[in-house]
């Protein structure tokens, strides 16, 4: 007995002496620091990893375009300005970047042209394996590379000399800055790179950086650290020198909690938490997240969500208005009218004051008359059970129990739901295991095709596996074409296909509710592109 | 002793190695695919990535290949952090965890026992009521109640002071650990404090405890020595499961009070079907289990010299 209590004893004093005196040292950082210019705030994950060229996560695209910079950047209103390059000339079949000499790499390094030949290529090549390789595709032979057809180093770009970057089309298109400052576009230089070898982005210094911030920590599991970079062109205009990222979690009342004790400066809420951030009469923010959510059917050969008078039938008891009210019921939501969400770029001002969206009447008496000609067209009696597939998350059963109560009662149509994990739902909607899916889209970059080609026949994510030579043309056209009017009148049929053939339902544009520290400015919320971005945030007295 | 030993060790390696095919069975029954994300890709980067984790050989090839990287001790790479080893995920934050647990554990040991003990001292009287109330409460109230509860107090209290005393969420100091650790023992509390009633009501009605109160031994001197001795038995069988189960990680209070545990990764591995990280950290999970019934076993010796063997 007393050998085991003095086994323990010592157990204990070991573990706890090693404890304090580890390195890893209490950091109780308040939320805000006006002095030293720091803030303080957390994250729901931690970086899968940092690899620019095979980033997909939010939180990665969080923090990467913090620590370095594309050929281009987004300003504080969303527009797409310069970046590593000073200037540029985008034609029709190719564009030409000039790089700014003083753009430097986190040990000293110019940026050079060769930087962002050897990240693209990298990003393609077969072997790499990056899921967000598609988005290079606008470059002549990328689609070949990719698919392993082609050897990389016939990529249509070419570094001219160390600051002019050249580069081919496959297709004309219109949009390409803005995709030069997305995420994979962000050059890596190849020395660096093949020195790191597996261990490439994996710590805090197997990274370079040539953005606004350093990191300089990344414990995993538990903070990472960002600092003001020294070496960045434009850091004149960054006032922040610090952002701690102390505290990795995915509770949101906790993070409700941390702010509430002046140790974070922002998080967002959900349903529960927005009730005692009410409660604690805290300013409560909303941003559009530029993400819309609809219910996607399957449109395989033998299924009854094929039929479109079916599709029409549920069209028209949908009110998205109640959806959003009702059963979403947080602030900053907006009832889905179409799949191309009101922030979208038309011809000379938003798309869809340009083209507003055909209503849907929420009409009982010819949702009825729809389902009628279902049945007759399928030729039974009553509409077999239609399969609801649905994700784990709390809120998805709200919405698929909302919906599942809606067409029995509305259509006597008996709807099964069935909830899955992630990979398991993703598995089912790959192959096609569903009637009607709950599904999102959120945009990439900032031009419309980023909505304007997810039902297209080729597309992978087009997982109803619709198919529509109308809607695959007017998604052509727009893709061949310069022509903003052009490319907005194909867009605008494309979104009167959807609503007509019902070919999925919008639900809601999705909102998020977020708090915000009183003393900090300048946080800009984005669509695409980091979000939150602190690159101009500042801390007031 | 030693042949004792060394038998339950061979024993233990086996319940290792059925652990691990059955995880591995279990795992590859599990629909979805792994290798899946938001957005789908083109199959040539399907292939690749299939061959980058072995996914492209038969289920019984990966089986084999996985067993001969185990006895090498290599679990592979994570499939959620692309270059991460498995090995790395549980060596940076099995401490954490451990760390953690064994404050949780000593919390419980130390309640359990003491209140235990108390209970059936005062049997049927205030405190045993009051206690029993609680321990029922800590049995049937989910952690996760606790730890949301635990830190709501803390805010209070930092905003009832002015100011930081306890962080709110967090790693790196002791600070840090007292709340989650409570939080986390308070399940083994009650449990203990149960068994340890229920075995020392056992123990004070045996002759032996009679004959000590004839001797004229002190109250204290026949609690310390003939009682508690005897009625810790049952506590110190549960403890070794407890301590590995704890020490593993509570997934709950880890995201809660933002601890970057093993526990997390546990949890979010199965969610995210990640394989490699599945298989690593249950086979630590369970060789780490059997390892303290073992060293219980062991142990019982030392307390008890009528269990010791030979």
């Amino acid at each position: 007995m007393k050998l085991l209590l003095v086994t323990l004893y010592t157990v204990f004093c070991t573990v706890f002496t090693a404890l304090i005196a580890a390195p890893v040292a209490a950091e109780t950082a308040e939320a805000t620091n006006f002095e030293t210019q720091s803030i303080t705030i957390a994250l729901s994950q931690e970086p899968p990893q940092l690899n620019s060229m095979k980033a997909t996560d939010t939180v990665s695209n969080f923090i990467l375009p913090h620590v370095m910079e594309g050929l281009l950047r987004y300003d504080r209103r969303g527009k797409v300005v310069a970046g590593v390059a000073s200037r540029w000339e985008v034609t029709e079949h190719s564009a030409t970047f000039w790089l700014r000499k003083n753009a430097l790499w986190s040990d000293g390094k110019p940026v050079t042209a060769h930087d962002f030949v050897f990240a693209w290529r990298n990003a393609l090549k077969p072997v790499t394996a990056s899921e967000y390789s598609f988005i290079l595709y606008p470059i002549k032979n990328a689609e070949e590379i990719n698919q392993g057809k082609m050897d990389h180093t016939m990529l249509g770009v070419t570094a001219v000399d160390d600051y002019t970057l050249s580069i081919q089309f496959a297709r004309p298109i219109g949009y390409f800055t803005k995709l030069a400052a997305f995420t994979t576009y962000f050059p890596v230089r190849e020395d660096y790179f093949t020195s790191k070898g597996d261990q490439y982005a994996a710590e805090a210094t197997d990274l370079l950086y040539n953005g606004a911030f350093r990191l300089t920590e990344w414990v995993h599991g538990a903070r990472l650290k960002m600092v003001k970079n020294e070496t960045y062109w434009d850091k004149a205009h960054v006032t922040l020198n610090q952002i701690n990222i102390s505290y990795i979690t995915a509770d949101t009342r906790a993070r409700l909690n941390l702010f509430i004790d002046d140790k974070i400066i922002t998080t967002a809420l959900n349903g529960e938490t927005y009730k005692d951030a009410l409660n604690e009469r805290l300013r409560i923010r909303s941003f559009a997240t530029g993400s819309v959510f609809f219910l996607e059917y399957n449109h395989r050969d033998n299924r009854p969500t094929r039929n479109v008078n079916l599709r029409r039938a549920i069209q028209h008891v949908f009110d998205a208005d109640e959806f959003v009210n009702k059963v979403l019921a947080t602030p900053g939501n907006l009832p889905g009218e179409s799949l191309f969400p009101v922030w979208v770029q038309g011809v000379d001002s938003k798309f869809r004051k340009e083209y507003p969206p055909t209503i849907i009447d929420v009409n009982l008496d010819k949702a009825r008359h729809y389902l009628e000609l279902a049945k007759q067209q399928l030729g039974v009696a009553r509409i077999p059970p239609l399969v609801l597939l649905v994700g784990t998350a709390p809120t998805s059963a709200k919405q698929a129990e909302y919906l599942q109560g809606l067409l029995k009662e509305k259509l006597d149509l008996d709807i099964k739901i069935d909830v899955q994990i992630f990979k398991q739902r993703l598995a089912k909607m790959t192959s096609g295991d569903f009637d009607i899916v709950s599904a999102g889209w959120s945009p990439d970059f900032d031009d419309i095709m980023t909505f304007g080609d997810l039902l297209a026949s080729w597309n992978l994510n087009n997982r109803g596996r619709y198919n529509n030579p109308e809607y695959d043309r007017q998604v052509k056209i727009a893709m061949n074409s310069l022509d903003p009017k052009t490319r907005m009148d194909a867009m605008a049929i494309i979104q009167k296909i959807i609503h007509d053939q019902a070919v999925v339902l919008p639900q809601y544009e999705q909102g998020i509710i977020y708090l915000m520290h009183p003393k900090v400015r300048g946080v800009v919320r984005r669509v695409v592109g980091a979000d939150p971005d602190f690159t101009y945030a500042r801390i007031i007295q | 002793m030693l042949l004792y030993s060394i038998k339950r060790l061979f024993a233990g390696i086996v319940t290792v190695w059925f652990i691990a095919t059955a995880t591995f069975i279990a795992m590859h029954q599990v629909p979805g695919d792994p290798l899946m994300n938001d957005k789908a890709v083109v199959p040539e980067i399907r292939k690749n990535l299939q061959q980058k984790y072995g996914l492209d050989k038969s289920t019984t090839e990966q089986y084999f290949i996985f067993m001969g990287n185990m006895l090498k001790g290599d679990f592979g790479i994570s499939f959620t952090q692309q270059n991460r080893q498995v090995n790395d995920i549980i060596r940076d934050h099995f401490p954490v965890s451990a760390a953690l647990g064994l404050l949780a554990i000593f919390f419980a040991a130390l309640g359990g026992i003491l209140f235990g003990a108390l209970t059936a001292l005062y049997r049927n009287r205030l405190p045993d009521i009051i206690i029993m109330f609680l321990v029922i409460l800590g049995i049937s109230v989910p952690s996760f109640v606790f730890a949301a509860l635990g830190q709501l107090l803390i805010v209070n209290l930092n905003s009832f002071m002015g100011q930081s005393i306890i962080p709110v969420a967090g790693w790196g100091s002791f600070s840090h650990m007292i709340m989650p650790a409570l939080v986390l023992g308070l399940g083994s509390m009650a449990l203990l404090t149960r068994l340890m009633r229920s075995s020392m009501l056992e123990v004070i009605n045996e002759e032996y405890i009679k004959t000590a109160k004839a001797k004229g031994l002190s109250p204290l001197r026949i609690f310390y020595r003939h009682q508690l001795r005897n009625a810790i038995l049952p506590v110190i069988t549960v403890l070794g499961p407890q301590i590995a189960a704890i020490t593993t990680g509570g997934f709950v209070v880890e995201l809660v009070f933002a601890i970057p545990g093993l526990g997390r990764y546990f949890v979010q591995a199965v969610q995210q079907l990640d394989y490699t990280v599945i298989m690593g950290t249950t086979v630590f999970y369970g060789a780490f289990l059997v390892l303290m019934v073992i060293l219980v076993d062991i142990v019982y010796g030392f307390i008890d010299p009528r269990v010791r063997i030979n």
